[in-house]
């Protein structure tokens, strides 16, 4: 495929990135040809977008640092300062949200910003500003884009009325048409595809692929990101696996199954001492919250259709990929995003939407937005983890006057928090610092001190690790089984990272679609959880 | 080394107590330091400014638990103040002599607080984070309302309204006879012949104040103090965000109507009709020098505030204007207050998340 250069085109050399000391990325090698099909894949967080960013030199990589290692195009080692740069260069990208005009039409947004121009006798007067559009050139540029894509799309027609689908190849055909105006010096050669077909049907997406490997065929080289393993290995000449910042495997796509792609993407070295090793017994234990029918409203993490038994003692483990509804279970559940459907409780049926009623029952929850849901920023720790407590349980106060006047227990509350200071090792200056000053680790600690100080019989903990580095990782996972066992308080985590599931919890439930897809113990295969994850089922064994 | 430490040290103490604070607070000092040389008196001076505090100190006070729960600054205080001039009026038309009148002021008002203020804190948790504005117009359109209204209530004591009509409140109506000077002659210090110490108003308010800090130490302050923090939080701690900010909004209309009764009973007059239209911006622009930011507030930044506010308020007319001969008292209280608030929203992300 590259008899007419000798290097490659696209070439990363040893890429390394950290954010504040949080390695994401580490030793990242790999090479693109003319044309070549490179299909990345890993679940969230494993550092596929980061890479993409550094391979555009968006800011958000030079406000963190900057990163390691070099970029070789044709060769020759290149820096881009902005996206714009890495644009000139012949790299384009298409990103998972469409940034289109609505009220345009296709051959509009093609050609936003870059649109041929006409002279005219007030240009000439009174500057370029007065140029006008030359809507035939225009017509013709994306046309052109639009048939080198091989799809039938209508340039006038406006990106509102447009399917999904047509709104993505209105995306890529912009991209193609770079190479038409003068930004490029030698035309589109790298595409960058992040998940386009996340959002398409399945015709809408075969179309998609097929115009993939059209423009493969004109030598133009594409990244594809995508979590539909099966499209990968289809339409892929090349399979990049990437794990936790690392790049796990490397290889040609015929003849790979996709239970081996899942493996790969979540099986990772687990250090046995770590694991969850006891078998929590379910016949002796009754179920403590049933969610039956459960629906809940919640922006990006819809859930359809839940109905999930949770047994009294046991950890109890929900995963599944972004956006299918994992994150929306507890959030519905505790009444912070409109919900339907049954919560039963202890036997008893719980009203949804009444926070202050589920947590009187004994419910509680670690949010995974811990700086907008689980912390009061510019309070003391002390308020932090006593406010809760005090006002659902009227912890923390002096009663005067038959308990019509009630006063803050500034001694109890302070004790109470020294407690969890020590107990959870947050690292603090006092226990009257602002919740903001502390680490994004310490932090968490400390709303896993706000729920444990509620006493709740079942504790839902949402994403406890997300943002967090290793070390704080395992004291909080740590301390969540600690105190699972001691206190024998029920536990449902929810978590992107299924490893880590598997290491605390004792039963794995994985959502697809708003739905629970299966549930199995936390011994099973990791590739299982990976094809449940990606919504295939699992042959019994 | 040594010069370099107590250069930061500096710093911090700065920026920890606000540049505006201290520029206010040097200017009021330098004009202290200034007065002899134009033969103003220093103890009159000051007998002013103590007087004018407790005047206006608890209609800033009146920021405080909007300020806690969220709702930022009390716009709206002309609210609260008409509620208090319908109490004042309702008052003087029972016509009950003396002090009694003020309590019976009091009385009065107080329901009319709790009922505006309610639908004035309904109206406000259906604008949530455009409070302030709206928390404007509240004030402005409910006095244009009350200018037609303090024609065609029918009030007709003869003190009250208009002599060659014999209906509709007149604009300014004299306290003198009912509770003129109430609070300001009980147990009041004469020291010397200049020297006043009002000791009936400052204890009035600080009994107020000190209500006011216990609240914010009860479950319910607490509450209070976490939905302005973040609403979010609180909502997930189980707390009816909307109940809460109701009734930090009643309390803050309340004490605004109690503070204009105050307020009266030193001043000598009623003022009607678009007497509170500006009422809110020296009582916002107090609270902002003292230290509040748009979501955090104390005690102690109503009582610095208002004495630094009220202060350049009393010295800059005789001081300023005996030093360069014209008056400017106007334009530096204007310059004074409204760049303070200025400042003060200009600063709103910061304090924020």
């Amino acid at each position: 495929m590259n008899s007419e250069h000798g290097a490659p085109l696209l070439e990363m050399q040893h890429i390394s990135k950290d954010f504040f000391g949080n390695q994401v990325l580490s030793d990242i090698n790999f090479s693109l040809k003319r044309g070549e099909i490179l299909g990345l894949v890993g679940e969230n967080g494993a550092g596929k977008s980061t890479l993409m960013k550094i391979l555009f030199g968006m800011d958000e990589i030079h406000q963190t640092g900057g990163y390691g290692g070099s970029i070789l195009i044709d060769g020759k080692e290149v820096r881009f300062a902005t996206p714009i740069d890495a644009l000139a260069s012949g790299i384009g990208m298409v990103h998972q949200e469409f940034s289109l005009l609505p009220d345009s039409t296709a051959t509009e947004n093609i050609l936003l910003n870059r649109e041929p121009l006409k002279h005219s006798i007030a240009s000439e007067l009174f500057g370029e500003r007065l140029n006008t559009l030359d809507w035939n050139e225009m017509e013709a540029i994306a046309q052109g884009a639009i048939k080198k894509l091989g799809v039938n799309l209508d340039g006038t027609m406006l990106v509102s009325e447009m399917p999904v689908g047509h709104k993505q190849f209105t995306e890529i055909a912009r991209e193609l048409s770079k190479e038409a105006t003068t930004e490029m010096e030698e035309g589109l050669r790298l595409l960058v595809l992040d998940e386009p077909t996340a959002v398409l049907s399945e015709q809408e997406a075969e179309s998609l692929l097929k115009a993939m490997k059209t423009l493969s065929e004109e030598g133009i080289a594409i990244i594809f990101i995508s979590h539909r393993l099966q499209e990968i290995i289809d339409v892929c000449d090349t399979i990049m696996v990437m794990r936790d910042g690392h790049i796990i495997k490397t290889l040609p796509s015929e003849g790979v199954k996709v239970t081996e792609i899942a493996h790969w993407m979540v099986g990772r070295e687990v250090d046995s001492s770590k694991r969850n090793l006891r078998t929590f017994d379910y016949g002796a234990s009754d179920v403590i919250l049933e969610l039956k029918n459960l629906w809940v409203d919640m922006p990006g993490e819809t859930v359809r259709n839940v109905d999930l038994d949770v047994y009294r003692g046991e950890i109890l483990g929900i995963g599944g990929m972004a956006g299918q509804g994992k994150l929306g279970i507890p959030n519905g559940a505790m009444g912070l995003f409109p919900a339907g459907g049954q919560v039963i409780f202890d036997g008893q049926e719980l009203p949804l939407n009444h926070p202050k009623a589920l947590l009187d029952a004994g419910l509680a929850f670690v949010s995974e937005d811990r700086r907008g849901v689980g912390l009061l920023l510019d309070e003391s720790l002390e308020w932090n983890i006593a406010f809760t407590a005090m006002q659902v349980q009227d912890k923390f106060l002096k009663r005067y006057l038959n308990g019509w006047f009630t006063w803050r227990d500034q001694s109890a509350i302070e004790a109470e928090t020294q407690k969890y200071v020590q107990q959870l090792e947050i690292r603090c200056v006092s226990t009257r610092q602002n919740a903001r000053e502390l680490s994004g680790g310490n932090q968490q600690k400390v709303c896993l001190a706000k729920a444990f100080a509620v006493h709740p019989k079942l504790l839902f903990v949402s994403e406890p690790t997300r943002g967090i580095d290793i070390g704080a990782k395992s004291l909080v996972l740590d301390a969540l089984r600690q105190y699972n066992q001691e206190s024998g308080t029920t536990i449902v985590m929810i978590s992107s990272e299924l490893e880590e599931l598997r290491a605390v919890c004792d039963r794995i439930a994985i959502i697809n679609d708003g739905k629970v897809f299966g549930i199995l113990p936390a011994t099973s295969e990791s590739a299982q959880f990976g094809l449940m994850m990606i919504g295939q089922e699992v042959q019994e064994a | 080394m040594n010069a370099t430490q107590l250069l930061t040290k500096s710093r911090q103490m700065v920026r920890s107590f606000g540049l505006p604070r201290i520029i206010i607070a040097l200017f009021l000092f330098s004009l202290f330091i200034l007065a002899p040389f134009f033969k103003v008196n220093v103890a009159t001076s000051l007998s002013d400014t103590l007087n004018r505090f407790g005047m206006n100190a608890i209609m800033v006070l009146a920021m405080v638990p909007m300020i806690h729960s969220g709702c930022g600054l009390n716009f709206g205080l002309p609210l609260g103040i008409i509620a208090g001039l319908l109490g004042a009026t309702i008052s003087l038309q029972i016509n009950v002599a003396g002090p009694a009148s003020f309590l019976i002021a009091i009385i009065f008002a107080t329901p009319f607080a709790l009922i505006l203020g309610w639908g004035y804190g309904q109206l406000l948790n259906r604008v949530k984070g455009g409070e302030m504005m709206i928390a404007t117009y509240v004030g402005f359109s409910s006095v244009a309302f009350m200018c037609i209204m303090w024609l065609l209530l029918p009030f007709n004591n003869p003190k009250m309204v208009w002599g060659y009509a014999g209906a509709g409140l007149r604009t300014t109506i004299s306290t003198e006879g009912y509770y003129l000077h109430v609070l300001n002659d009980l147990l009041k210090i004469n020291i010397g012949r200049h020297f006043t110490f009002p000791t009936g108003m400052i204890l009035f308010f600080a009994l107020f104040a000190f209500a006011i800090w216990a609240f914010l130490h009860t479950k319910t302050g607490t509450a209070m103090t976490a939905v302005g923090s973040n609403p979010v939080f609180a909502r997930a701690s189980g707390i009816d965000v909307d109940r809460i900010r109701t009734l930090s909004v009643v309390l803050s209309t309340w004490l605004g109507a109690v503070g204009i009764l105050v307020y009266q009973q030193g001043f000598g007059f009623i003022q009607l009709y678009m007497g509170p239209f500006y009422m809110a911006l020296p009582a916002v622009s107090a609270i902002l020098i003292g230290g509040a930011s748009v979501n955090k507030a104390s005690i102690l930044n109503v009582i610095i505030g208002t004495f630094l506010f009220q202060g350049i308020l009393t010295m800059t007319p005789s001081v300023m204007n005996a030093m360069i001969q014209t008056d400017m008292s106007e334009v530096i209280r204007i310059v004074a207050s409204n760049g303070m608030i200025l400042y003060a929203l200009t600063r709103k992300t910061e304090a924020t998340r």
